[in-house]
């Protein structure tokens, strides 16, 4: 039996949702027309004014937002409250840059805890359960994101923060956590850590776990959940729209609702910015229709995604993305050829390494480069010297047919690639081009 | 009849072994025999020690992948054609041997060889049939 947080929304039908989204939008942009000056001049720029937009089927006709708009804007350039209704901060890791820093009014952060509660709900908390959140509490909204939900649905909620692995078990175990939040690379190091301690999924008392923040494969969740004897949630989020809870997993597992009432998702040609049809991949594209203090209008992600309007068998009818196949910024072309790590992390999770690895990039004699370091695990190991270096040839051999490229193996020792409790540092791009 | 040899996964790069025998040294780890193995990026290390248990222990505990391997050991005179007649038992009973190394004893009179071969009892048994002693992991730990 499904459960649902707002069923009335969650199951909302398309006239319906349609008709939420084009009211919301239209007051959304008269809203930043009115009250914040950057948006406006780049709406003349772009010469649209508000009377353009009279209902979703018109949301083409606005421009583009970009990170880059973000970085000019900073701090207060796309501020749609004065600072005396906002009541919070959150800001990105700025690991691609400048830090973006976005602004909540008191109900912006209800709306998005709100979002957070869905998506616990969709993994099967009730206000029975104990929900572990071992996101970073602080500037970073994965911790606040899933605090909030937690207290709204009603669970008794641990506010771990991230660290500390020692901590996390024994209060995991103590208080019996049934549901835990954290970023899959953390989720997998528990699960190693688990695993050293002697301990089972038996000896852990949790069911489900939801997991986002940074991207991972169908390969990682079965091997986290295998691990941890739980069903492993997708969650995704961006700070600029909120935080997580934008777009989230049921219990189907085939691909994340994305909370439309609050957010109309597109999907866009990268190149030319045309809107693409279901089903086709592309850019995914967000506008905030609920927020006050930091309303985006068709911010682009960079995530590179699918959406689909299929029936889900969950009963919810907002429209489903996929896990994000990549970037189109952290894409890397080498020697010519389209790489996403995912299908690197692909290769070694098929052939039984664990997910970690880092993609090191080169630029030698004027020729692309690719390293990949895999972590040496005990299932791995033997002390034949022929049958490692024949495995590392099938890891070179997997590469090969996956991306098409020949790529340099190397094995390292165990945890000695950067890990981190927050977001992993898969890819090291040292080509000065 | 085979003793446990202790085989340690590292990198190859600077300070890497430096920071197994470090760890090993300072919790008392008495190594009777050492030997390694290395590609272009990583090596093995083969080692024989007087506690199995504790050090395996201690590696785990240091984040070392590693694993307990049996291996044949025996003692033979320290004279020439010790190892040759090893090495003759071995093939003619038809036994591969994947990688070997050698030692000298608590005295010079005797030296002790490693085997690491697919088929410890069949191994055993030619070497017992040439006349050769096998060493006991008792032995090792003693010397």
């Amino acid at each position: 039996m499904e459960r649902y947080y707002q069923p009335e929304i969650e199951t909302a039908s398309r006239e319906q949702i349609t008709a939420w989204q084009s009211e919301r939008l239209v007051r959304q942009v008269r809203h930043v027309w009115n009250d914040v000056p950057y948006y406006r001049r780049k709406m003349e720029e772009h010469g649209v004014s508000p009377d353009d937009i009279r209902g979703v089927g018109d949301l083409y006709k606005l421009p583009f937002l970009s990170k880059a708009d973000l970085r000019e804007a900073y701090p207060y350039g796309l501020l749609g409250a004065p600072l005396d209704e906002c009541v919070r901060i959150h800001s990105t890791s700025g690991t691609t840059g400048k830090r973006v820093v976005a602004f909540y009014t008191q109900s912006d952060i209800d709306l998005w805890n709100e979002c957070c509660a869905r998506a616990l709900t969709a993994a099967g908390a009730t206000k029975e359960d104990v929900c572990q959140i071992a996101y970073g509490y602080g500037l970073f909204t994965g911790g606040a994101g899933l605090d909030g939900g937690s207290h709204k649905v009603g669970c008794l909620t641990l506010p771990m923060s991230s660290g500390n692995t020692e901590r996390q078990i024994m209060f995991m175990r103590d208080m019996n956590a049934t549901i835990l939040c954290c970023t899959p690379s953390y989720a997998e190091y528990l699960g190693e850590s688990m695993k050293e301690l002697g301990l089972t999924p038996e000896d852990i008392p949790l069911k489900a776990g939801i997991f986002g923040a940074e991207a991972w494969s169908e390969e990682m969740r079965r091997d986290i959940e295998q691990t941890l004897g739980i069903k492993a949630y997708d969650i995704y989020g961006l700070t600029e729209l909120s935080g997580p809870g934008v777009a989230f997993e049921c219990s189907a597992q085939q691909g994340m609702h994305i909370n439309e009432d609050h957010f109309i998702a597109e999907i866009i040609d990268p190149e030319t910015g045309e809107p693409l049809p279901d089903g086709q991949q592309g850019e995914l594209v967000f506008t905030s229709i609920t927020k006050r203090a930091f309303p985006l209008l068709r911010y682009r992600t960079r995530d590179v995604c699918v959406l689909t309007h299929e029936k889900c068998s969950c009963g919810r009818t907002h429209v489903r993305m996929a896990k994000p196949r990549g970037r189109t910024d952290d894409m890397l072309i080498i020697r010519g050829v389209n790489v996403f790590p995912s299908q690197i992390e692909t290769v070694l999770l098929n052939l039984g390494y664990s997910a970690n690895y880092q993609i090191l990039v080169d630029r030698v004699n004027h020729t692309d480069t690719l390293e990949v370091r895999v972590e040496m695990t005990p299932e791995m190991f033997t002390d034949n010297m022929g049958e490692i270096t024949g495995r590392q040839k099938k890891i070179v051999e997997g590469l090969r047919s996956m991306l098409g490229l020949a790529a340099k193996v190397t094995l390292v020792a165990p945890k000695s690639i950067v890990r981190s409790e927050g977001k992993a540092v898969r890819v090291i791009d040292n080509r000065k081009i | 009849m085979s003793v446990k040899q202790i085989s340690v996964f590292l990198e190859n790069r600077p300070g890497a072994l430096l920071g197994m025998t470090r760890v090993l040294a300072e919790r008392g780890v008495d190594m009777r025999a050492f030997s390694l193995a290395e590609s272009s990026d990583f090596g093995i290390a083969r080692i024989i020690v007087n506690d199995v248990e504790k050090t395996a222990a201690i590696l785990t505990e240091a984040g070392f992948v590693h694993n307990v391997t049996p291996v044949i050991a025996v003692s033979i005179t320290n004279r020439p054609g010790g190892l040759n007649n090893a090495l003759t038992a071995l093939s003619e009973a038809g036994v591969n041997v994947e990688y070997m190394y050698a030692f000298v004893g608590g005295n010079r009179d005797n030296a002790y060889m490693i085997f690491r071969v697919a088929d410890d009892e069949k191994a055993a048994a030619a070497l017992r049939g040439a006349g050769i002693q096998l060493a006991e992991q008792e032995e090792l730990a003693n010397l």
